[in-house]
């Protein structure tokens, strides 16, 4: 058997869940889709004393897209969110779930789990760090919302503390003439991306940028973002020359690590393509045309 | 079960439409829990890192990797293994289609290959070329190069959709 031992329990609350992680302390872990903890705990990186397995607690499934306020709950997987009303109303957030992993993991991972894992390769981070999104929490203290970039606090460290569960994602509709891209790429579908890149931009006259959300991912413990970069951008307009200072800006603050994916020059290099190739895609569907994004691979 | 839970926990799951109940230990995978506790060795473990897709099976009309998951996880869930494709006629179109087409060598791969084919067939009775790259993306070959794969895929859809 490849896992060490634990306790399994199957609570059939959220308020029975928080209670025995409480109860339970420092070395049970939630279990949601399994897709990040199970190799994990295969690879005997983690060996908890005691699994709570909230997979069938009613209520965080649901993927409401309608309203001006989109809600996610913690449970809904990657590959429902991919067919999801939401999807289809913003592209960008098809982008990023139709590209995780392969149609096996997307079946059984969930946005709660890939947020609440912080792994710095994993696509929701990057992705809802573009929408402003937040952070819906519950634990023995009750509810509180944590703005998606202070939940991130170092790579596989988030803002979650003990007892806690992540419950929903939030975030605001962007506004009409706005448009999104995600765009990554690894080497096959069940690898993990080598470099990813997000961004939304607000557009005026169809030319000029009214505000720019730009963030990159597998390129540091937290996903990237920088206002300075930003600021290349907003109130100006969008030709090739800005996007490129704008990618220059970003880029320098990025820190991708040389690793089996590639080095931090390939990345770097990476970066700035999907970066120039994003931001044309984003304007485009802020003009209203379809065009794909998404991760690609070979 | 809401209770904790030490040592051996009482898991049922449908496999190929048997009800099969065993005690076991929760760190149990459900691949392990296929080939040891009932035998049913077609799921085959090709990797330790979630990547291959050998072990892939049909959980709740899902294409899920079996090397990924706890047999308590799918306590109480259906499960459909390639020994549940054969049916009174004989092979399955899928199975069929693979060895007319040469859509296997080895045949490590191939009881993932169907089941991910499964799982796609009956979501898309007529997927094209890129639907069925994009679906098998996560099932390796290290021998055929995919291409007959593919066609073996699409010929299983043809006679499916003709039946
Ligand atoms: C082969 C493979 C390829 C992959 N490729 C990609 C990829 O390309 N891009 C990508 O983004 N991801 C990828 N993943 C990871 C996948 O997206 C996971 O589904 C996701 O990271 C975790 O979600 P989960 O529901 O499976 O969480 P689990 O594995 O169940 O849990 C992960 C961690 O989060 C905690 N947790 C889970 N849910 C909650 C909650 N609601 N509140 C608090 N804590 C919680 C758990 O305790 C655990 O520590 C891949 C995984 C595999 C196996
Ligand atoms: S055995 Fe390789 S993915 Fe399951
Ligand atoms: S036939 Fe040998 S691995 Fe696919």
């Amino acid at each position: 058997m490849y896992p060490a031992p634990f306790r399994y329990h199957r609570p059939a609350t959220l308020e029975d869940a928080m209670a025995l992680l409480a109860r339970l302390g420092d070395g049970a872990r939630p279990l949601a889709g399994g897709q990040s903890l199970l190799p994990i705990l295969k690879l005997r990186m983690d060996e908890p004393t005691d699994l709570v397995d909230i997979a069938r607690i009613p209520g965080m499934r649901h993927i409401d897209g309608q309203g001006e306020s989109i809600r996610i709950g913690a449970l809904a997987t990657h590959a429902r969110i991919a067919v999801s009303e939401v999807a289809s109303r913003f592209p960008i957030v098809q982008d990023c779930a139709t590209g995780i992993a392969d149609a096996q993991v997307r079946a059984r991972g969930t946005i709660g789990g890939s947020v609440s894992t912080a792994d710095p390769s994993c696509d929701w981070p990057t992705m809802l760090q573009v929408l402003d999104a937040e952070v819906a929490c519950r634990g023995p203290r009750g509810e509180r919302v944590v703005g998606i970039r202070d939940f991130f606090r170092d790579a596989y460290t988030t803002a979650l503390e003990e007892g806690e569960l992540v419950t929903e994602i939030r975030f605001r509709a962007p506004p009409a003439g706005s448009g999104g891209a995600y765009l990554g790429f690894k080497k096959a579908a069940p690898a993990y991306p080598a470099a990813t890149v997000g961004v939304h931009l607000g557009l005026a006259d169809g030319q000029v940028c009214r505000q720019a959300r730009l963030v990159l991912g597998c390129a540091g413990p937290r996903p990237v973002q920088s206002r300075e970069a930003e600021q290349e951008l907003e109130g100006k307009d969008l030709n090739r020359d800005n996007l490129r200072r704008a990618a220059e800006a970003i880029i320098s603050c990025s820190d991708p690590p040389s690793d089996s994916r590639g080095s931090a020059a390939f990345k770097r290099t990476m970066l700035h393509s999907l970066f120039m190739r994003a931001a044309e895609i984003a304007i485009r569907r802020a003009r209203g045309e379809t065009v794909k994004g998404g991760t690609l691979y070979v | 079960m809401s209770e904790t839970t030490t040592g051996r926990v009482p898991v049922t799951i449908t496999v190929n439409g048997q009800p099969c109940t065993r005690e076991i230990e929760p760190r149990l995978l459900l691949v392990e829990f296929l080939r040891r506790e009932l035998g049913l060795t077609g799921t085959h473990i090709g990797c330790d890192t979630s990547f291959c897709g050998a072990c892939t099976v049909i959980l709740d009309g899902d294409a899920v990797k079996s090397c990924t998951l706890l047999a308590v996880q799918a306590d109480g869930s259906e499960v459909i293994t390639v020994e549940g494709l054969e049916g009174e006629e004989g092979l399955h179109p899928l199975q069929q289609a693979f060895s007319e087409h040469h859509g296997l060598q080895c045949g490590y791969c191939t009881p993932g290959m169907l089941m991910s084919s499964l799982a796609l067939l009956a979501e898309n009775p007529d997927p094209g070329i890129e639907e069925i790259r994009k679906r098998l993306g996560g099932n390796v070959c290290r021998c055929t190069g995919y291409q007959n794969i593919i066609r073996a895929v699409q010929a299983a859809a043809r006679a499916l959709r003709e039946e």
